[in-house]
């Protein structure tokens, strides 16, 4: 941690990004409310990692002296974004994008209006880690344990606690531990390990441990929030799964140099794949070994999840759009009717027996969805029996029966492989975010696998 | 890493150390997974081609998404009339090169038989958009690729990777689907199409990075070179049909090179040293770099005025 330390953010002679590309990509998001300062700390972020181009820049400051302001207030980055955009839609996710020398950084920005979960739950699908924002003079209030929980649900791998206006309460070492005390047995209660949650005090307006180690927070020794992002261990995906690779499309090119190529394209979701591993299709059940792993770059020694490929197999063997190749090791029973946890993300509400489509992987099916089991009550953490319906925002267990079967893991075992989407076969829209499996129960219980 | 993407008659091709994944191998798969997602589930989809720097990418992604077949996809180019003959001679160049299949709508068409009118300022960007509109009408496309990162301009940092368009082509934020995990919700009725972004998660430098290391073939125009221009507004301009130099402006040979390819009438060099991709690597994170405060004067102002481009631009 040292080095980084010494690493000045704000050093004008050194570039600040690195000209290579040997940087590590973090996906992240943002929760909590704009009251608690949640713009002015991405305001931050990208000022401080010098994301911010110098005419937005301009124009901040031009604003906030216009509002007799000394310096230039940061939210307005983010705030004087929206204010360009229509009415209306700031409820909407919105992607940011910073990078320091070691890592670059997707950031899905979720405005945290309590009832907006659908957003928390956008985000958050993708992240590695999410900050989550508590104002220093109001604590732990329900909405952070409605987002923990939103989180917990969707498996969040990391989570950062940024106890803002850290500069604003009375006696802040004790405000601080009794936050993070109780935001710890919180987290811990949903089933992250102490070591995957950090709290840190900020103060984003002053730029107190963001990415400048603050003077004014003797009681603190940890990492400041850029120090901590660039160096948090994550793991593409934890292996508790062998080979899940998807087809997405098959590559024939019948052309006079390729006359007989057969390669199955996709992104692996889960595990890895190398040439001469054995393998099974599914849900044919077919088994054979992968010949080739290749790229247009040219052909790979071993693919992890994550990556995009082309998979040759030894023989001639009938796979298409839909199929998932797994490993023979580890190949799991597909699915034609199974439990799920989703996320209700339509005006319309979810009734049993409602016909649908179901997106999962590269296979899209009928579905028809048969009771509902339960609805989260994310405030208490508990669950109600045999709700009649859910509606917008809601998170319910459902069972699903399918047309086809799905080549599925359960969510907690498996993000990729876990996931899936519900969407209106009349309209196409996306009606619900789905986690095969019993999601709900392990958030309710806190033990998360 | 430099790779020639053509299909190669052998696949006697090396074998990589797969273990290494850094942020341009992640946005890589992505763009590919997107192309792929793209080719499974719709009909007639179609790459917006401009010959700039992100549509090149977005076809060289592409490209290599479903190697060693060819691609499964047609150019779209919607040309204003106002191109530098470079840029064009580029855009044949790659369709040869890789043997595509190209569309061109021309605003200079709908100047001709009357269906648009010359702006007053005779800048022709926002004239793009009732020639694509047609084009994707008539040719029935269904996805439209574009080469839009999130990162350029305010308003696409709301952007969905599938974005639905109704028949008239029009974004509605208000309806934005949401997009959860790498599941992407391609349905749509009859006459409405998706457009696409692959590069979404791209940032400038990204691009620039990426072009350095696959050694994408950009228009010349990129790479500093001397040309005849004329200062207006703090941009080099290069004269042509689109008018200039007016009197006061001189024309003289300067070493210049564009940051971003587009209408004559709007877009302006920079002057720079930068003749290779290293070079200006360099100078693109280093003009990053002193973007607080320190910045000349005219970089400011050709990067507003880009931002206006692409603001008024057909995505």
């Amino acid at each position: 941690m040292s080095d980084l330390h010494e690493r000045s953010l704000r050093s004008e002679n050194q570039p600040e990004r690195s000209l290579r590309s040997e940087t590590q990509l973090l996906r992240l998001a943002t929760a909590g409310s704009v009251d608690d300062g949640k713009s002015t700390l991405v305001g931050r972020l990208l000022f401080d990692t010098k994301s911010v181009l110098a005419d937005q820049i301009d124009a901040v400051t031009r604003a906030s002296v216009d509002k007799g302001l000394s310096t230039p207030d940061l939210s307005l980055l983010v705030d004087g974004l929206r204010a360009e955009r229509e009415q209306g839609i700031t409820i909407d996710v919105a992607y940011r994008y910073f990078a320091t020398p070691r890592r670059s950084f997707v950031l899905a920005d979720t405005p945290g209006h309590v009832q907006y979960t659908r957003n928390t739950v956008s985000g958050a699908s993708t992240a590695q880690l999410v900050i989550l924002l508590v104002d220093a003079r109001k604590g732990v209030v329900a909405q952070t344990r409605k987002h923990a929980a939103v989180l917990a649900l969707l498996g969040v791998p990391k989570l950062v606690l940024a106890v803002n206006k850290i500069d604003l309460v009375e006696d802040p070492a004790v405000v601080f531990a009794d936050i993070s005390a109780e935001f710890n047995s919180l987290t811990r209660s949903l089933g992250w390990s102490p070591e995957d949650v950090l709290e840190i005090p900020v103060s984003a307006l002053n730029g107190d441990n963001v990415a400048e180690r603050s003077v004014n927070t003797p009681y603190y020794d940890g990492p400041t929030l850029i120090e901590h992002l660039e160096s948090v261990p994550v793991d593409a995906e934890p292996h508790r799964v062998g080979l899940r690779f998807p087809v997405q499309y098959v590559i024939r090119p019948r052309t006079t140099e390729f006359p007989d190529y057969r390669g199955y394209a996709g992104q692996i979701a889960a595990g890895e794949v190398r040439p001469g591993d054995e393998i099974v299709i599914l849900p044919s059940g077919v088994r054979t070994t992968v010949e080739r792993i290749d790229t247009a770059d040219g052909e790979l020694d071993v693919a992890h999840a994550g990556r995009s490929v082309t998979v040759v197999l030894a023989d001639d063997v009938d796979v298409s759009r839909g199929d998932v190749i797994v490993s023979a090791a580890d190949a799991p029973e597909p699915l034609g009717e199974f439990d799920a946890t989703v996320c209700w993300l339509a005006e319309k509400p979810l009734r049993p027996g409602a016909r649908l489509l179901l997106k999962h992987g590269t296979k899209t099916t009928q579905a028809i969805v048969g009771s509902l089991a339960e609805r989260l009550d994310e405030q208490e953490l508990t669950s109600d029996p045999s709700p009649e319906s859910l509606e917008l925002n809601e998170i319910g267990k459902i069972s699903v029966r399918v047309a086809e079967p799905i080549v599925a893991d359960d969510y907690t075992v498996n993000r990729h492989t876990g996931s899936f989407l519900l969407i209106d076969p009349a309209g196409g829209n996306t009606l619900a975010a789905g986690l095969v499996g019993d999601a709900i129960s392990a958030v309710e219980l806190g033990n998360r696998v | 890493m430099t790779i020639d993407i053509s299909p190669s008659p052998t696949l006697a091709r090396p074998r990589l150390d797969g273990s290494q994944f850094d942020t341009l191998d992640a946005l890589e798969s992505e763009a590919i997974h997107i192309f792929r997602e793209v080719a499974g589930e719709f009909e007639r989809p179609v790459i917006l081609f401009s010959g700039g720097k992100d549509s090149t990418v977005l076809l060289h992604l592409a490209i290599k998404a479903f190697w060693p077949a060819p691609l499964p996809f047609a150019l779209l180019h919607v040309d204003t009339g106002h191109n530098l003959p470079e840029v064009l001679a580029f855009r044949d160049h790659v369709v040869s090169k890789y043997n595509l299949r190209l569309h061109v709508a021309k605003v200079e068409d709908y100047l001709a038989d009357g269906r648009l009118t010359e702006r007053p300022d005779g800048i022709r960007n926002p004239l793009q958009t009732v020639p694509l509109l047609d084009a994707i009408a008539e040719n029935r496309f269904d996805a439209v690729f574009g080469g839009g990162r999130r990162d350029e301009e305010r308003s696409r940092a709301k952007e969905r990777i599938f974005s639905l368009r109704n028949a008239f082509g029009q974004w509605d934020p208000k309806k934005q689907r949401p997009e959860l995990w790498n599941l992407y919700n391609g349905k749509h009725s009859p006459g409405e199409q998706v457009r696409v972004f692959p590069l979404s998660n791209f940032t400038e430098l990204d691009i620039w990075r990426y072009i350095a290391r696959d050694d994408v073939e950009l228009a010349s125009i990129y790479y500093a070179h001397e040309r005849p221009v004329f200062s207006r507004d703090g941009m080099w301009m290069t004269p042509g049909v689109w008018g200039g130099p007016n009197e006061g402006e001189v024309l003289e040979n300067r070493l210049v090179r564009y940051r971003t390819v587009g209408d004559g009438s709007t877009t302006g060099a920079v002057l720079s040293e930068a003749a290779d991709n290293e070079a200006i690597l360099a100078e693109v994170a280093a003009s990053r770099l002193t973007e607080r405060g320190a910045t000349r004067g005219d970089d400011r102002v050709s990067e507003a005025a880009m931002e206006d481009r692409k603001r008024e631009g057909y995505f």
